[in-house]
């Protein structure tokens, strides 16, 4: 009754769909860190981008202004990021912790106000119409794969472009290359002319940003229902810090980050139908604590952080200043 | 200079941060001032007086998110507690709560309850499983408080008591709508997503009697369950929802979690769904049929009765209550099946559930015994058969042989850990 291949299409479909803003998440908080920030408010961030930009998109029954919206009023929560630790020197990362606390509380405090006046996304056609997935011509006709990676919704296709773009830029412009000497050593940069606090800023919001998109895709898969018990993004804030570490601080290793750490997420989800799908091969899935499949992606990363101590410098994408609050008057 | 203005920063911050944390009880916590014993301890230093004005009575809580709240598990006991106050003519504008109180940090519990009884609680209802240590502690420390611990086992012959209710009892119910729904759309699979499964009695027992039911009304059903071990995750609730329905093609979807996303799911894929806690037809009109549902108020006007009825003696509270583990069903009310959505619902579901009501209220029969029912329904009038048979787990053992009495202890006592044929782990 259950074809295995089915089955397993439908698993590997689905890391791709629900795994998605963790892509943006890392790939807007690589931005910030390599211009030498750590901002640890990436939950509350992307919360803020989901819920302004699902309220807007609903009410203007667009994609655009959805996306566009979720990108402004996360990047709001960047500027005030960039307000407390560039100018007035706050600790990063406590101004990070408040960030998230901020974010999460104006989420509950904007969702519970809406009260009755919750729009349903079934109102907003063009919302609906924007997330339904998109087969990609030819690409899409190859068996499995097709289906996992050329048959998703608009912005699965832009998450990954953006993820492409940013490490376009972090590596091949010349504002890129500044960037990451802001975040090495934002003393040199200064030197010869970089203006850091411009920098800081810019990145600061536009990292921020990009990780309020994500926020907005949770809200569409979420189907915009708020019940305010707890938060659509629900922690990916949380692990998308960790993926950064992970993917060594380059966006396009955060594509495979993602979907390695998706895989763990979604096969907790997954495991009694593999199990059920493959009795001989995977039915052992069965006897599995979850808790496990919850732990592993961290283990991996602590392993991933071994590693690249190991190495020693060599190779290792951590921005040197990272988390140090940049003073001219130090310099 | 930098370094002082980046202090003075952080220092503001942390303030601010605790200032949230602190604020959430509406009170202070840590001020061990108010241990004095002037307002905590007047009905137990003068036992003499009896509590004649209703109004002197007062009622306190601690709960796991807050009273504000607008759905989903604190919001029903506070429902619950509020009218059951009013019912017996105390205000419920007196109620004395904390608020936000984790269930993993006893301390935390602790000082809520302190702050409750300093502010002169005669009876404290505590409504989260993790209560249960802090709870028991308080209750051997305050002898001349009533203390009453929601889902939990410890109590003493005092003034400490539990409570919990046959929810089977609404989830069979609930089953038997799901079950008559497959039928009626030709699919017997169904879908369910659970907090947990056979780790916990409450859990498996709701997965098993809702099984039950489905089958009485159809005996090819299968109950998928995919359990998300949390007991409220929205999201996690939502690809639960969507994997059994993708995977095994489910038509009905029941749950036993906290939001209402499965039901939404299931709306959103035409298909339909048995709810949890509240009638969750308000959420999913065309795909919710009836939700297992508790009537709190029922217990709460129950122990606050016999509370007033103690007359500033605490230690009479669980004599009075007739034990100290209350564990009411849908005879005394404190259950039921939220009333069936007849948009949604398949031909005479609520019949043969209103005749399963009364044969349970009767006394006559239970979920988990030795006997299987089975329906047949002619010009809306329905008739129960009854047909001894084995009550079976999914590995094939028998738990109760046919005709045998129900093993609802094993839900009361917390030992049932096993499903029942037809349940398959998805």
């Amino acid at each position: 009754m259950n074809d295995p291949i089915n089955v397993l299409t439908l698993f590997l479909f689905n890391i791709v769909l629900i795994n998605i803003p963790l892509l943006y998440g890392t790939v807007g908080e690589i931005v910030v860190e390599k211009a030498g920030s750590l901002d640890l408010g990436v939950e509350g961030t992307m919360a803020v981008g989901a819920i302004f930009g699902y309220l807007a998109g609903c009410a203007a029954n667009s994609m655009v202004v959805g996306l566009l919206v979720s990108f402004l009023a996360a990047g709001l929560c960047g500027a005030l990021f960039a307000v407390l630790t560039v100018s007035f020197q706050a600790n990063q990362n406590v101004t990070g912790l408040t960030i998230t606390t901020f974010g999460l509380g104006l989420y509950f405090f904007v969702g519970k106000g809406m009260g009755e006046r919750w729009p349903a996304m079934t109102v907003a056609s063009a919302l609906v119409d924007g997330f339904t997935a998109r087969e990609l011509p030819l690409l899409s006709k190859i068996p499995v794969l097709g289906k996992v990676f050329f048959s998703q919704n608009l912005l699965v296709y832009l998450g990954v472009a953006v993820a492409v773009l940013v490490w376009w830029y972090l590596n091949f412009t010349k504002t890129g290359l500044r960037l990451r000497a802001v975040g090495e050593n934002p003393g040199a940069a200064d030197s010869v002319g970089v203006n850091i606090l411009l920098y800081k800023y810019v990145h600061l919001i536009a990292g921020s940003g990009i990780m309020g998109l994500g926020g907005f895709y949770m809200a569409l898969n979420m189907s915009g229902s708020f019940e305010g018990s707890n938060c659509w993004i629900n922690g990916y804030g949380w692990i998308a810090i960790a993926l950064v570490i992970f993917a060594n601080w380059n966006p396009v290793m955060a594509i495979l980050g993602t979907l390695v750490f998706g895989f763990f997420n979604t096969l907790q989800i997954y495991s009694g139908a593999l199990a059920g799908a493959f009795p001989g091969g995977l039915g052992w899935l069965n006897a599995v604590p979850a808790q496990l499949f919850k732990a592993l992606p961290f283990i991996i990363t602590a392993i991933v952080l071994i590693a690249s101590s190991v190495r020693k410098k060599e190779g290792s994408g951590q921005p040197a200043a990272l988390g140090l609050n940049y003073f001219r008057e130090e310099r | 200079m930098k370094k002082i203005l980046a202090l003075a920063l952080a220092a503001a911050m942390s303030l601010s941060l605790a200032a949230c944390g602190g604020g959430n009880g509406g009170n202070n916590p840590g001020g061990s001032s108010a241990n004095n014993p002037g307002s905590a301890s007047q009905p137990g230093t003068d036992v003499s007086t009896p509590v004649d004005s209703k109004s002197d009575f007062k009622v306190g809580a601690v709960y796991i998110t807050s009273q504000n709240d607008t759905a989903g598990y604190t919001f029903q006991h506070h429902n619950g507690i509020t009218t059951a106050m009013k019912a017996l003519g105390l205000d419920p504008a007196d109620l004395i709560v904390v608020d936000n109180v984790p269930d993993n940090d006893d301390t935390a519990v602790a000082t809520a309850i302190d702050t409750v009884v300093n502010q002169g609680a005669d009876i404290v209802f505590g409504i989260s499983f993790g209560y249960i240590n802090a709870m028991n502690d308080k209750a051997a420390e305050y002898s001349d408080v009533i203390f009453s611990h929601g889902t939990g086992y410890m109590a003493n012959d005092t003034n400490f008591n539990n409570y919990f209710g046959r929810i089977y009892q609404a989830r069979y119910l609930a089953g038997i709508a799901a079950g008559l729904k497959a039928k009626e759309l030709g699919n017997n699979n169904i879908g369910y997503v659970a907090a947990y499964n056979t780790e916990y009695a409450e859990t498996c027992s709701g997965i098993n009697a809702f099984a039950l039911g489905a089958q009485s009304a159809n005996p090819d059903v299968k109950v998928y369950v995919n359990k998300i071990n949390t007991w409220g995750d929205e999201t996690l609730e939502r690809q639960a929802a969507q994997a059994l329905i993708d995977t095994y093609n489910c038509g009905v979807i029941s749950q036993h979690c906290d939001s209402a996303q499965p039901q939404l799911v299931a709306q959103e894929n035409g298909a339909f769904g048995c709810g949890y806690n509240s009638d969750m037809t308000e959420q999913a009109p065309n795909g919710h049929i009836t939700a297992a549902i508790w009537h709190w108020n029922v217990y709460y006007q129950t122990a606050i009765q016999a509370a007033m009825d103690c007359n500033g003696d605490a230690s009479k509270f669980v004599e009075n209550m007739g034990g100290n583990a209350y564990y009411a069903g849908l005879a005394e009310g404190f259950v039921d099946a939220s009333p069936v959505n007849e948009k949604t619902a398949a031909p005479d579901t609520k019949a043969v559930m209103d005749a399963v009501r009364e044969l349970i209220v009767s006394g006559d029969w239970d979920v988990f015994s030795g006997v299987k029912l089975s329906y047949t329904v002619t010009d809306g009038k329905v008739e129960i058969t009854k047909t001894n048979a084995d009550l079976v787990d999914n590995a094939g053992n028998v738990i109760v042989a046919a005709g045998g009495p129900s093993v609802d202890d094993g839900v009361i006592k917390g030992s049932m850990n096993y499903n029942v044929a037809g349940v398959v782990e998805g």
